[in-house]
């Protein structure tokens, strides 16, 4: 049980690491809104020519 | 019905019946219902971002009228802007802007990838919940005037904000107790961790050094969560005790300091218990109902916003002849501004050159524009429709009419929910009779058996803590709060959702409510081989310059593309004017008959028109030549498509609905009878409304008063739920308990219904609550809880009673629409 000397103080410093993290993240506006980054995900990334997105929906 | 086949493409309201309008979108023509959604549904899809109309999942706003890219043209001036915005690193600007108009994540997507297509921008934030926009650009690439232009053609009107203290500080406010409650949460679990082992630690022979090493690891982890996790309570109940007052903050505060003071003093002496585990989860779970209830109240908080983007940040004054552009705030009494037709006051004032027009419906509900001669006041946040004025300012700031309401609603939003109060005396009487038993088993205990003293009296406290019963009403409040925010609902006092459970009667005030509150175009009938859009075209081109609000039913379409000159008003009449040479008339039918009087073709059916419709009791305008009648046109304030279903919803919930209007009798019976309301009473004033409502509160019943104008202030006020419109007067909205912001009459029946939930809820958990502490707390006071079993019980308590709550933002999700190509609107009208 003598490792729990060492891996108590390793998790420890886990912890601290997680809630420094999870301090960046606040301070920086991760938790500001939870809402719309879900949305972010449906973007095309390549700049579609103009209408060429809305084109896609007239096939269906 | 009077709506034509296709509701408009863009905001999918019903398109005037005979008015053919098309976008051009993708290679198809579209039909939308006016020329400023034409402009904005091919501005979005030639930008590329048809996807917007996907993704939406409600209609966008309508736009009205087409873009009007010079109201703009001050913040292109960058001494202007240099002042109204914030400095960022490398010599960039940064603004917060309102959108209105911004009702979706799809909203937000679309004005995002509007923004940062443009050259210079550098970063875009869209915050949906919040409607605004924090923008990042070089001024030396971009202007900010052309951002704003951006938005304003993708459909979301922008207001930009300056400073902005109180959100800011919100948001630190969020973030802060985020962090504490994080630390709480870390620490709680690691040291529940530790705690597993000592539990057993006796019994299963645990190494001692081992177990010192242990509670001295946990004490280690405890000392943030007690102090940095703690300090809020610590300040709350250092505000309280010296004011003199006991607040719940008192005996928590007692709580963890004891308990967390003799853990420490046996873990760092090696002797009795540690209490860490208790401690910790105490602090955690205090700490997440705080953060709840916390959301809740910002989330409120924006509808002073909302009143505030009223007024205008930039305003012309003239100063020694020279006219200039300046901040709203530099404005000062006695100062001369000029407000251009289109423009919105900046202050308060006189009226010292023009003769104006102005709407101030979003002061008084009032949709006739107030004639405004010189002397005349008029009032920041008003609108001025027809000609330039000079105004005098005579208020400024603080002073004027529109933020007196802001203040008014400010003061409204800070006192707390009645019904949490109720819960939180409830909470501090339980705690005034908990310290005292606590001391009397302390006190009891010392006689019988002192080292057993302070473990009891520990878990007395610990295991009666009267959390889950403080916790009981303010978390199922602030998750019904916030599953209606998502559905556009917004409530502006939360015990409004106790009275709403129990309503038995609905009140609607006709206009606006039950119907749009906006004339329109309904119908054309054309006779001779006139087509109803050039009839259209004819009728808005005189209307033009006109400001009679009906003259708004046909110019709403758009500019018309044939100009009209020479046109009289005839007073009470109509109007009369030439258009390429043409003489026309419109308005009543003997006026528009008279130019004609001399040649008798006007035929048969055209007579037979006329005395039908004006038995129909609707409204009809003519359009007529010398030669006879050319067209007819039904104007009405239509119907929401979706009135009908919610009056059945309601009805079903038990809820019978009944009209009171200041209208005449045919009109609310018409209405009436299509959305199938049996009561209505018509020609009401407004102290007859009240007395209505009076007769059926005496008789027993609870009221919830729909309304949206100034005439309806009364109505509200005296209802027992109050609920406005989105777009309804800024008076009615400080007046009312829930505001539809997406004016969708369908969220009514599904507000009462979760209202109903909440309360049932709220319930169930009291009664856990005081089950609960009334089990425990006999148990404890005899010394069979041990102090980690009674923070068990209490943090399953609350846990049992959060979880419960969060049963009420489940369950209904908003509706999703279908919105491409049709919209299921146009078979509900």
């Amino acid at each position: 049980m003598e490792i729990l000397y060492i891996m108590i103080p390793l998790g420890l410093v886990l912890v601290a690491f997680g809630l420094w993290a999870f301090f960046w993240a606040t301070g920086s506006g991760q938790f500001d809104d939870l809402d719309s980054p879900g949305w972010t995900v449906l973007e095309d990334d390549k700049a579609p020519p103009p209408d060429d997105a809305s084109r896609k929906d007239d096939s269906r | 019905m009077s709506a034509g086949e296709h509701p408009c493409f863009h905001c999918g309201e019903p398109i005037p019946r005979g008015l053919v309008i098309h976008a051009r979108i993708a290679g198809r023509d579209e039909p939308v219902c006016c020329h400023g959604c034409k402009a904005v549904a091919e501005f979005i899809s030639g930008a590329g971002l048809g996807d917007y109309y996907k993704y939406r999942d409600t209609s966008s706003t309508r736009a009205d009228e087409p873009p009007r890219p010079d109201r703009w043209a001050a913040y292109d001036r960058p001494e202007l802007v240099e002042r109204l915005t914030r400095a960022e690193p490398n010599g960039a600007r940064s603004i917060t802007v309102l959108l209105e108009g911004l009702r979706c994540a799809a909203c937000g997507w679309l004005a995002d990838k509007a923004l940062s297509q443009q050259s210079g921008v550098l970063d875009v934030s869209v915050n949906p919940a919040t409607a605004r926009a924090r923008l990042v650009w070089e001024p030396s690439k971009v202007r900010l005037g052309d951002l704003l232009r951006v938005l304003e053609h993708v459909g979301l009107r922008p207001h930009p904000l300056a400073g902005e203290p109180s959100e800011q500080m919100a948001l630190l406010e969020r973030r802060d107790a985020l962090k504490r409650l994080a630390v709480a949460g870390f620490g709680n679990m690691q040291v529940m961790m530790f705690a597993v082992p000592l539990y057993f630690a006796a019994s299963q022979g645990m190494d001692p050094t081992m177990r010192e090493y242990m509670r001295l690891v946990s004490m280690l982890v405890s000392i943030p969560v007690a102090l940095y996790s703690g300090w809020p309570f610590y300040r709350g109940a250092w505000v309280a005790l010296r004011s003199r007052s006991i607040s719940m903050d008192v005996p928590v505060s007692l709580g963890i300091i004891l308990a967390f003071l003799a853990s420490v003093w046996n873990a760092l002496t090696g002797t009795g218990e540690v209490y860490f585990d208790s401690v910790t989860m105490f602090v955690f779970f205090l700490g997440l109902g705080r953060y709840i209830e916390m959301i809740a109240r910002h989330r409120a908080g924006s509808v002073a916003d909302a009143l505030a983007r009223l007024a205008p940040m930039t305003a012309r004054r003239v100063r020694g002849g020279v006219t200039e552009d300046v901040q709203a705030m530099e404005i000062a009494v006695g100062d001369e501004l000029v407000v251009r037709a289109g423009e919105v006051f900046a202050a308060d004032g006189v009226v010292l050159e023009g003769e104006g027009r102005v709407d101030e419906s979003m002061l008084t509900g009032e949709s006739n524009a107030m004639a405004k001669p010189p002397g005349a006041l008029v009032h920041q946040g008003t609108h001025n429709l027809a000609t330039p004025l000079r105004v005098r300012v005579t208020a400024v700031a603080g002073n004027t009419v529109l933020s007196g309401i802001v203040a008014l609603l400010e003061r409204a939003q800070a006192e707390r929910p009645r019904l949490a109060k109720a819960a939180d005396r409830a909470a501090a009487w339980f705690l005034g009779r908990i310290l005292i038993g606590a001391a009397i088993v302390f006190a009891v205990w010392w006689y019988v058996d002192p080292s057993q003293a302070l473990s009891a009296t520990l878990a007395v406290l610990v295991v009666t803590c009267p959390c889950a019963l403080s916790l009981a009403t303010p978390t199922a409040l602030a998750a019904a709060t916030a599953a209606l925010a998502r559905r556009g609902v917004l409530v502006a006092h939360t015990d409004a959702i106790e009275s709403l459970s129990k309503a038995t009667h609905v009140l609607w005030d006709k206009t606006g409510t039950l119907t749009r509150g906006l004339v329109r175009v309904e119908d054309v009938r054309t006779h001779g081989d006139v087509t109803s859009q050039q009839a259209l075209e004819w009728a808005a081109s005189l209307e033009q310059l006109s400001e009679h609000p009906i003259a708004r039913a046909f110019t709403v379409t758009g500019a018309p593309t044939v100009r009209a000159t020479t046109v009289e008003v005839h007073a009470g009449r109509g109007l009369e004017g030439r258009i390429d040479g043409h003489l026309l008339r419109i308005g009543t039918r003997t006026f528009t008959d008279a130019l004609h009087a001399g040649a008798q073709h006007a035929s048969g059916h055209a007579g037979h028109d006329a005395a039908a419709d004006a038995a129909s009791g609707e409204s009809w305008v003519y359009l007529g030549d010398e030669t006879g009648l050319l067209a007819a046109f039904r104007l009405a304030d239509p119907l929401r498509p979706e009135a009908g279903q919610c009056v059945a919803g309601l009805a079903a919930l038990g809820l019978p609905s009944e009209i009171v209007s200041g209208d005449e009798a045919g009109a609310v019976a018409r209405i009436a009878e299509r959305c199938g309301i049996e009561r209505q009473s018509a020609r009401l004033r407004p102290q007859d409304k009240l007395e209505r409502l009076k007769a059926l509160q005496g008789a027993g019943a609870v009221v919830v008063a729909v309304g949206d104008g100034i005439n309806d202030a009364p109505l509200l006020r005296g209802a027992d739920v109050a609920v406005a419109m989105g777009r309804g007067s800024a008076l009615a909205q400080t007046s009312a308990d829930l505001i539809l912001v997406r004016e969708s009459l369908d969220d009514l029946p599904h507000t009462v219904e979760l209202a109903r939930r909440t309360q049932r809820i709220i319930r169930q958990n009291l009664g856990w609550a005081i089950a609960y502490n009334l089990a425990a707390l006999p148990l404890a006071a005899l010394g069979f809880v041990p102090p980690w079993l009674a923070a068990i019980g209490m943090s399953l308590s609350s846990v049992v009673v959060v979880l419960n709550a969060m049963r009420l933002s489940r369950g209904s999700p908003p509706q999703r629409r279908p919105v491409w190509p049709a919209n299921p609107r146009a078979e509900a009208a």
